[in-house]
C-alpha cells in the first residue's frame, strides 16, 4: 500500500467514524429561533405603524431593520449572542441578526489591539466577504438590468 | 551511547522531577480534576487587560510557584524551556522576561509538555544544569482569537472540535536523590502528516503520529503497552483516542484499560466540550498535578506520557494544506536511586 492509498483509506476511516452533526435537531432549533427573530421583525413593523400611522410600510421596515441590529449588537457585547448563536446556528446568522453579530463580535475581540488598526481594521473580517459578494452581485445585477 | 533503536533515548542519570505546579481557568477548575491542581483563576483574565497577557502571567505564576515547590532559588535553574501556541510563543518568552533564568523557547504546539521534558531532562542528564525548568500553557481564548473566530461569533462548533484548556503546568528537573519520580528515558516523534485538512478534527490529524511515536517506542525498547501502569496521550481527544487504539491494534499492540487520553479526562460530560480538551495546557495541567500526585501516592509507577502537537498555522490551512503532527513520548517513573 502506497502512501497515498494508505491516506485516503485513513480519510475515509475517519470520515466513517467521527461523529456528524444531526440534521433534524438544528434544523428545529434554527427553524423556531430564526422564526421568532422574523415574528419579532414583523412585530417591531406593526408597533411603528401604530404609534405614527403616517409612516409607509418601507420606512417602517427599515426601523424593524435598525431595532434588531441594534439588539443584536447589543446581546453581542453583553456575551448573550454567541450562547444563542450556538444553539441556534442558521436561525440566527441567516436574519439581519447575523451579519450585525459578525460585525460586532470582531470589533468586541480585537479593540484590545487598538481603535484603528484593531476595532476598525478587524471589524470586517467575517462580514467582510459578505459586504463584496454584495456590491459584486449588485453591478452585475445592475448590469444585466442596464442592456434588458 | 545512551541511544536504543533509531529514535529513543536513556537518561542514565534519573533526571527527578524535584517540583511542580499548575494553574487553570474557571472551567477547567470545574472539571474532573479539580482537585489535583494547585490554583484555579477565577476570572481567566488574571488581572490582565489582554487574553494573551494573562496566558503569559499563567505560564510564569507556574514557573515562579513550582521554583518554590522545589524548595530551590531560581538562580539554582539553570534553563528553562517553554513553549506555547501564540504566534512567536510570546507568552513564553514574555514570562521569561523578569524570570531571569537561560531560556529556551520551544515549538512544539500541543506536543511542548513532552518537548521541554525531553530537553530538560537531557540538560540535567549531562550535567549541563543543577535544575531545569520545563515548562508549558494553552489559553482558550487566546487560541480561539488567533486559530478560530471571535468569542462573541454566534457560531457552532463541529461535534469533532475539541476545546482549548486555560491552564498552565511546569515541572522543575534536577539530580536530587529525595525525589522519588524521574525521566527514564524518552522516544522523540518525527513529522507525521497523513493528509488530514480538517483543522476542527486534530484528534485524527494527530492520531497518526502518536501511533508512530508508540511504536517506535515499544520496538526501540521493547517493552509492550502491559509494561506501564498508565499511557497516556496529550490532547487527542475522545475520537482521536479511539482511532490511536485502532491504529495500535492494526499494528499488532493492544491498548487497554491502562490507556487514558488527557483531552478526553479533563472536562466532563456536561461541559459542551465535544471531544474533549486541547492544547499545551491539557497535557501540563493533568502530569503536573493528577500524575505526579498518583506517581508520588505510589498508586503510580510507571507512566509513558505521549503528548500530541498538530504543527499547522491559520496560513498554512488557509492554503489547503494538510496537517503535519508530531508525538514525543516520556517514561516517567517512581523509584529509588
Amino acid at each position: 500500500m502506497n502512501e497515498k492509498e494508505r491516506n485516503q483509506r485513513y480519510n475515509a476511516y475517519v470520515s466513517a467514524k467521527m461523529t456528524k452533526t444531526k440534521p433534524w435537531p438544528s434544523l428545529f432549533h434554527a427553524f423556531w429561533v430564526g422564526g421568532l427573530i422574523c415574528c419579532l421583525g414583523e412585530l417591531i413593523k406593526d408597533l411603528c405603524l401604530y404609534i405614527s400611522p403616517e409612516l409607509s410600510t418601507q420606512t417602517a421596515s427599515t426601523w424593524s431593520l435598525i431595532a434588531l441590529i441594534v439588539l443584536a449588537a447589543l446581546l453581542t457585547g453583553l456575551g448573550i449572542f454567541d450562547r444563542i448563536g450556538a444553539y441556534a446556528g442558521a436561525g440566527t446568522i441567516i436574519p439581519i441578526t447575523g451579519f450585525s453579530n459578525s460585525i460586532a463580535s470582531p470589533a468586541v475581540e480585537f479593540k484590545r489591539e487598538g481603535l484603528v488598526f484593531g476595532l476598525m481594521a478587524k471589524m470586517f473580517i467575517i462580514a467582510g466577504p459578505v459586504i463584496v459578494t454584495g456590491v459584486v452581485a449588485s453591478i452585475i445585477v445592475g448590469l444585466v438590468y442596464l442592456f434588458i | 551511547m545512551n541511544r536504543l533503536g533509531r529514535q529513543t533515548i536513556v537518561f542514565k542519570n534519573k533526571p527527578r522531577v524535584v517540583g511542580s505546579y499548575t494553574v487553570v481557568g474557571p472551567k477547567e477548575g470545574r472539571g474532573n480534576f479539580a482537585k489535583f491542581f494547585d490554583k484555579i483563576l477565577e476570572d481567566d483574565l488574571f488581572g490582565e487587560k489582554s487574553y494573551e497577557a494573562a496566558e503569559s502571567k499563567m505560564l510564569k505564576f507556574a514557573i515562579t510557584e513550582a521554583i518554590k515547590n522545589a524548595n530551590i532559588d531560581k538562580t539554582q535553574i539553570d534553563a528553562l524551556f517553554a513553549g506555547d501556541l501564540m504566534n512567536q510563543i510570546i507568552s513564553s518568552s514574555f514570562a521569561a522576561r523578569k524570570l531571569e533564568i537561560p531560556y529556551f523557547g520551544l515549538f512544539g504546539a500541543c506536543s511542548t509538555m513532552a518537548e521541554s521534558l525531553i530537553m530538560g531532562s537531557c540538560y540535567v542528564d549531562g550535567g549541563f544544569a543543577r535544575y531545569a525548568a520545563c515548562a508549558t500553557g494553552s489559553h482558550f481564548s487566546s487560541a480561539e482569537k488567533q486559530f478560530r473566530y471571535p468569542l462573541e461569533l454566534g457560531t457552532q462548533r463541529p461535534p469533532t472540535s475539541q476545546w482549548t484548556v486555560t491552564g498552565t503546568g511546569c515541572t522543575i528537573l534536577g539530580n536530587d536523590d529525595s525525589a522519588g519520580i524521574f525521566v527514564e528515558c524518552a522516544t522523540i516523534g518525527k513529522v507525521v502528516d497523513w493528509d488530514v485538512t480538517d483543522a476542527n478534527n486534530m484528534g485524527a490529524a494527530m492520531a497518526p503520529a502518536a501511533m508512530s511515536t508508540l511504536k517506535a517506542h515499544f520496538e526501540d525498547t521493547g517493552r509492550t503497552a502491559d509494561d506501564y501502569d498508565l499511557i497516556l496521550t496529550g490532547d487527542l481527544g475522545k475520537l482521536g483516542s479511539e482511532i490511536l487504539m485502532d491504529l495500535m491494534e492494526y499494528n499488532g499492540y493492544k491498548l487497554g484499560s491502562n490507556y487514558n487520553d488527557c483531552g478526553q479526562m479533563i472536562f466532563n460530560n456536561t461541559q459542551k466540550t465535544f471531544m474533549g480538551g486541547s492544547g499545551c495546557g491539557c497535557g501540563a495541567s493533568i502530569l503536573n498535578s493528577y500524575v505526579y500526585s498518583r506517581m508520588n501516592k505510589g498508586m503510580l509507577k510507571n507512566v509513558l506520557f505521549i503528548a500530541t502537537g498538530a504543527l499547522m498555522s491559520t496560513l498554512s490551512s488557509q492554503q489547503g494544506n494538510s496537517i503535519p503532527a508530531i508525538a514525543h513520548a516520556v517514561s516517567i517513573k517512581f523509584g529509588g536511586k
